[in-house]
């Protein structure tokens, strides 16, 4: 009885880490499947939201500091989207930038240290778990959490891409040009969509924090391969002609499904620093696979050329040899 | 209605590769007219356009639209009242999205965060019967899987949903096979005569120039060195279109494609 006991347990936390990062995912999701902008300041962003989230929720606001988080991150996605549409710099290039000089402001934010205790914080997480104190969904007070936020998220996303805006941002990452005959203005789209995934990648960072009850520094690190790797593993799922909602519903399943096999790994004893290795081998066969995939004829037929190439040698030599 | 005043372009300004792609342009263009524009490749055909549409701003001159100085707002702003078609089918549309959601954004109806209603359903769907495509049944197929044809037919119906003041053609039939190239150019023309769609036209292929529309300008070097219209250029036939380029230019049209068709 204890294994399955503890097998439930490792499920129930699987799936709540799994929820809480599909958030950030959800984000990715809005920045580089619809944008098609890889956004690479995902990372600050990540750990700028659980920050300012940890603080406000210190002071004593669990409800305001995930909006203070969220607001937080737009502001993040603000700064990069205006580097890229006003400012001519990469699209890349900005990403990295806002994620460098996010360091120090998460730095400012948490009073120069390097570590927020939440232990005694009421959070929402805490006030869940109060409301639902003694009924049998208790123990799952922070599964609930997470799956609210998951829901709002998905059903926002699902209705916002099929606004006369939403279509705009989608068309802005399809054919930009297309956008500017619409005469939409494809920097003020793509400066939406990028405040958007980034109040989202926040809200991921500061409910990752309140449930783990601390705030590191680098809370943040590796999240935008992990969250890639996720929405690469949820695509696999994909028909061609999934809807919106169809896919944003596959990009939550890729992040329960990373986190589960990441859950398995370290019950095999995989050490837990191993995950961003594994993360970033993931993205590199999932983006690489139908590359390949599209170049193994060629390669096939370069293989078959020099093994025919190699045989009509061998036959003019041993001819040249009877001539002899 | 489109009134040029001496346009200059100059390209790679300050370097060997320096190019006069405009040089002094100046035309205007009455209400209702469609013209077409002929010259060789290299000839600022294209730039004109650009010009017009704003993808750069000119070196000097002005551009007026409808009595309005266009001369430095937006690209995005001008497409309210500029509709453009290029040789590429691909660059009109949204591939990735479907039929029924790149007229929706062609047609911008609403307020940023209002949805489709099956009232625009019903009238995408009875515009795209005009097209004679069965695109009207396919209206949830992405636009990637749409023929060449198709596509560039869908995006005359998105450039003049909303009927622009001006609609710029820029060779917009010459990637397709003839028949369904002149089917396109059937649509164009009945969607143009329909709405009295003012109309510039770029072709490289003669007889079209002199046939469709009223009024047939002729480039070359960045210059405009041969406008004509009415009765002088009904009597016009494509060899002498071929005589008047020599003499106006010095050179002889060269071009296969121009000779051919």
């Amino acid at each position: 009885m204890q294994f399955f006991d503890q097998i439930g347990g490792l499920l129930q936390t699987a799936v709540e880490l799994g929820l809480i990062s599909s958030i950030t995912v959800l984000a990715l999701f809005l920045s580089y499947s619809m944008l098609n902008i890889c956004d690479l300041s995902t990372d600050g962003c990540f750990t700028f939201g659980a920050a300012v989230g940890a603080v406000v929720a210190i002071s004593g606001h669990p409800y305001l500091s995930i909006l203070a988080a969220m607001g937080a991150g737009a502001l993040s996605g603000l700064v990069t989207a205006i580097l890229q549409t006003k400012m001519g710099i990469n699209s890349l290039l900005s990403g990295i930038i806002v994620n460098t000089g996010l360091f120090s402001i998460i730095m400012v934010v948490m009073g120069e240290r390097p570590l927020l205790n939440m232990n005694f914080t009421d959070t929402v997480f805490t006030k869940m778990k109060e409301l639902l104190k003694d009924t049998f969904l208790g123990q799952y007070h922070k599964i609930i959490v997470a799956l609210i936020a998951v829901i709002l998220v998905v059903v926002f996303l699902s209705v916002f891409l099929r606004t006369k805006l939403g279509l705009a941002i989608r068309a802005t990452g399809n054919n930009p040009d297309m956008v500017k005959s619409s005469s939409i203005n494809p920097a003020f789209t793509t400066i939406v969509g990028l405040c958007i995934s980034g109040s989202f990648t926040a809200l991921s960072g500061c409910l990752l924090a309140q449930y783990q009850k601390s705030v590191s520094s680098d809370l943040g690190s590796g999240r935008v391969t992990i969250a890639l790797a996720s929405l690469l593993i949820g695509g696999i799922f994909l028909m061609k002609q999934s809807r919106i909602t169809g896919r944003a519903i596959f990009s939550v399943v890729g992040a329960l499904i990373f986190q589960m096999v990441y859950t398995v790994a370290l019950r095999f004893n995989m050490p837990a620093y191993m995950l961003k290795l594994v993360s970033a081998v993931i993205v590199i066969i999932a983006i690489s696979a139908p590359y390949l995939k599209k170049k193994f004829p060629e390669f096939k037929r370069s293989f078959l050329h020099g093994r025919y190439l190699s045989k009509l040698r061998t036959e003019n030599d041993t001819g040249d040899k009877k001539d002899a | 209605m489109l009134k040029i005043t001496k346009i200059t372009k100059v390209f790679n300004k300050g370097t060997v590769d320096a190019k006069l792609a405009l040089d002094n342009v100046s035309v205007d263009i009455k209400k209702g007219d469609f013209v077409s524009i002929i010259g060789a490749n290299g000839a600022g055909k294209s730039t004109l356009f650009n010009a017009i549409a704003g993808s750069f701003y000119t070196d000097s001159g002005t551009i007026e639209l409808d009595g309005r100085d266009i001369t430095l707002a937006p690209e995005h702003k001008r497409a309210k009242q500029i509709g453009r078609l290029f040789q590429d089918p691909l660059k009109g549309t949204a591939p990735g999205m479907t039929i029924e959601e790149n007229l929706a954004l062609a047609a911008g109806k609403g307020g940023w965060l209002s949805l489709l209603s099956k009232k625009d359903h019903a009238e995408f769907r009875e515009k795209l019967s005009l097209l004679e495509m069965g695109l009207e049944d396919r209206m949830q197929h992405p636009v990637g899987l749409l023929s060449g044809g198709q596509r560039q037919a869908l995006t005359l119906m998105m450039a003049t949903y909303n009927t622009p003041k001006l609609l710029l053609l820029d060779e917009h039939t010459a990637a397709l096979d003839p028949a369904t190239a002149e089917k396109v150019l059937r649509i164009t023309n009945s969607i143009i005569e329909e709405n009295g769609i003012t109309c510039l036209m770029v072709t490289h292929n003669m007889s079209t120039a002199l046939e469709l529309g009223n009024r047939t300008l002729m480039m070359d070097n960045g210059k405009i060195i041969y406008d004509v219209e009415g009765e002088k250029r009904s009597k016009l036939t494509i060899s002498d279109l071929m005589k008047l380029f020599k003499e106006a230019s010095g050179k002889v049209l060269d071009n296969d494609r121009m000779l051919l068709s």
